[in-house]
């Protein structure tokens, strides 16, 4: 019984180890949230005249939008006017060799286990590093420029390739989208930018690292993947932030556009810190991210393990629009404690012969609430389509909840959806059992869990399975019963 | 090896264990008998180290040492292994890895070096056989979809592959036929040694054939309220526990 309580003791108070803040001079505006704040930022970026334009169009539209309040979370009043809409670490704004980088910055990301020394890298992994606002560093960028890949910040893409960002920025989510994509899409200060060229396989995995460190403001990224025809590229996605108790708003955007026979793979492990164990604190996280699949047997699949952020609304979703092309959505998402999660996929068919799949597994602890919500829309045009999704909740007490909003419309009788939903709950039979073969319950959840989620962790990239692996882990120890 | 005194152990406020003494030592074999309700499970349980059990009195010691301050997982890497009356399922967790963590656990409290896959597939291999447990059975998840009688081998057969020092069956043998009741006796009797003990909670004469107890302890109503030799479980055989319940009421 001693155990059990050293066991909670540990996990409630040491779980999140990327809480810490570290000191380093930033360049913040004004709180608050007018255009002129919108004219600063993108002064302050020195951006073109076309995307300055974009970013007031979004804000115009988003004056008139409200919040969401159709999905099954209960959101505290935001107040948009009380948080900064730009911050960078003052040196900088890119650092072109590694003697310029801060100190303090280079050893945050080490203890993330993010070195930006290419030299000590994984090998394989291409690493744009966003804090707070900006990227501050891209590796392997020479490596990749051989093969005419493109991935660079988001910032940098406006600069040397207006052209392509003119084309395809805001064709997945376009501008007034929803009311957090508006609102990113007037305020958002970087993130990422990566086309492959036609044919070319990208030799590594890319990544982007997303850091919030600056209190009192909103971290608004970017993130814009184009592949164009017969090319492929795996894409990953991290992200921590300092333990505050104010809450801190995270609302990003990810398109991805595939050309014909094109393939992304997009991988995220959200852990944001999710607020301490009474609730206080946290990451909102209100993403929108969406795919299209504009060409013909195409595909795009997200792969994501959630086990962050005090609340997130999020719907990782395909668009497919060529024929024959194929949609993936492969979901774990935990929550403990306070947090609460509505989360799914969105897949809609309007090519012929398009497939999809969707993969949820919702896993609930302490007193958090995980919904999976969940749109299939066949187009009458969309003749031989097929959806397969599988909903799963796995309970790790009677205190947590799990809903499922699954949505299906179907517009045409030659297209097949098909939909199964199971709850189960991890017993104290079964911990117990494992108990009594020597087995710690902290390793037996992490068993049982990490059984339960399989399906979708084995869609990771390797080190990043092992990684997500720990994190499920860490998540819930302590928390049957 | 284990001496349990004067224990009284309660569920949700209902007590359910009156006063168990019991000692056993190293080489020997009891049986516990008695009617359903008594306790049988119960000792089992808080030998094992089951949270939901209040012990309200008494003491229990395992090797010498006080075995109510541990962890289950402490007892059972220490050597005290139940054979579970209801094994559970645990669905996504393969039978092959909750082992190989269950054997490096122990190995790991005994200070040796864990088993590669290598070594630990072979030793498997070996225990299978001596349970005739089926490859089918350890490629599955744990516990899952087993018959009532495959669980009940899959439990002797992890008691075969970790080897304690202080084995509890609880009711193993019940609605196993003939062959599958020798392959539990093989697997006690293979454990057995001047060193090990074991404890068998058995509603029945014919594993006792097999696994030839020392003493034989009837439990009625949370208490110990017979002790003899083998012969008792024939006794219980021909006459039911009648005898017992009107010699005990009142
Ligand atoms: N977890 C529990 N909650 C409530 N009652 C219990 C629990 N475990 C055992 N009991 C009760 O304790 C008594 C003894 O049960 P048990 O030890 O399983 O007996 P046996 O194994 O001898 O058949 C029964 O009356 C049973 O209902
Ligand atoms: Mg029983």
């Amino acid at each position: 019984m001693e155990e059990q309580d050293k066991i909670l003791n540990d996990v409630t108070q040491g779980d999140y180890k990327y809480g810490f803040v570290t000191d380093i001079e930033t360049d913040i505006i004004e709180k608050g949230l007018n255009e002129d704040v919108i004219r600063l930022i993108s002064a302050k970026k020195g951006e073109p005249e076309f995307m300055l334009k974009f970013r007031l169009d979004a804000f115009k539209k988003w004056q008139k939008m409200k919040m969401p309040n159709w999905a099954y979370l209960k959101i505290p009043p935001i107040d948009l006017q009380a948080i900064s809409y730009y911050a960078a670490p003052k040196k900088g704004p890119k650092y072109e060799s590694m003697d310029e980088v801060d100190p303090e910055l280079i050893d945050t990301f080490n203890k993330l286990g993010i070195p930006l020394e290419e030299q000590k890298h994984l090998a394989g992994v291409a690493v744009d590093v966003v804090m707070d606002s900006v990227s501050v560093k891209t590796t392997f960028k020479d490596t990749l420029a051989e093969k005419g890949i493109i991935f660079c910040s988001f910032s940098e893409a406006v600069e040397e390739h207006p052209d392509l960002i003119k084309k395809y920025l805001g064709q997945a989510v376009p501008v007034a989208d929803n009311y957090f994509a508006a609102l990113n899409s007037a305020v958002f200060s970087d993130g990422s930018f990566c086309y492959i060229p036609k044919g070319v396989r990208c030799p590594m995995e890319l990544s982007t690292y997303f850091r919030i460190n600056a209190a009192n403001t909103g971290q608004f990224e970017r993130t814009l993947i184009v592949a164009d025809d017969d090319s492929y590229v795996s894409y990953l996605e991290g992200c921590t932030a300092p333990m505050r108790d104010e809450n801190q708003l995270h609302a990003a955007v990810v398109e991805i556009i595939t050309m014909d026979r094109a393939e992304v793979k997009y991988s995220t492990v959200q852990n944001w810190y999710p607020g301490d164990k009474n609730g206080k604190g946290g990451i909102y996280n209100f993403v929108t991210k969406r795919g299209i699949c504009r060409g013909e047997s195409s595909k795009i699949s997200w792969t994501q393990v959630e086990t962050g952020s005090a609340i997130t609304w999020k719907y990782p979703s395909c668009i497919l629009m060529g024929d024959n092309s194929v949609g993936e959505f492969n979901s774990v998402a935990v929550t403990n404690n306070y947090q609460q999660a509505d989360t799914g996929s969105k897949m809609i068919h309007i090519g012929k012969n398009t497939k999809s799949t969707i993969i949820s597994k919702g896993i609930s602890a302490g007193k958090s609430d995980n919904s999976y919500r969940g749109l299939v829309k066949v187009m009458p045009k969309a003749t031989g389509s097929r959806n397969f999704s599988q909903c799963d909740s796995l309970l790790l007490n009677d205190t947590c909840g799990a809903h499922t909003f699954p949505y299906i419309e179907v517009g045409n009788k030659s297209s097949v959806v098909e939909h199964e939903a199971t709850t189960s709950k991890i017993g104290e039979d079964q911990i117990f059992y494992c108990n009594q073969r020597g087995i710690d319950t902290e390793t037996a959840i992490g068993m049982i869990v990490n059984g339960y989620a399989k399906e979708v962790l084995n869609k990771l990239p390797m080190e990043f399975a092992v990684e997500a692996q720990k994190l499920l882990q860490i998540s819930l120890e302590g928390s049957v019963g | 090896m284990l001496s349990i005194k004067n224990l009284y152990a309660s569920v949700e406020g209902m007590e359910i264990l009156k006063g168990i003494n019991l000692e056993i030592k190293p080489g020997e074999v009891h049986a516990i008998m008695g009617p359903n309700g008594s306790g049988k499970s119960t000792l089992a349980s808080v030998l094992a180290g089951k949270e939901d059990y209040e012990i309200t009195a008494g003491e229990i010691t395992f090797l010498g040492e006080d075995l109510l301050d541990k962890s289950p997982e402490l007892r059972a890497k220490e050597g005290l292994f139940l054979s579970f009356q209801y094994p559970v399922e645990i669905p996504g967790v393969p039978m092959v890895n909750f082992l190989k963590t269950s054997v490096n656990e122990h190995r790991k409290h005994k200070g040796l070096k864990e088993l590669t896959a290598g070594e630990f597939l072979k030793l498997m291999r070996e225990k299978m056989d001596l349970v005739d447990m089926h490859t089918k059975l350890t490629n599955r998840m744990v516990n899952e979809g087993f018959s009532g009688g495959e669980k009940k081998k899959n439990e002797i057969f992890q008691m075969a592959m970790l080897e304690p020092k202080l084995a509890i069956l609880d009711e193993t043998d019940s609605g196993l036929d003939i062959d599958a009741l020798r392959v539990v006796a093989n697997g006690v009797n293979a454990l057995k040694s001047p060193e090990t003990a074991a404890i068998v909670v058995t509603h029945y004469q014919r594993l006792l054939d097999y696994i030839v107890p020392d003493y034989v302890h009837i439990l009625y109503k949370g208490k110990i309220v017979k002790t003899a030799g083998k012969e008792l479980a024939l006794e219980l055989e021909e006459k039911g526990y009648d005898w017992i319940k009107s010699d005990n009421e009142k």
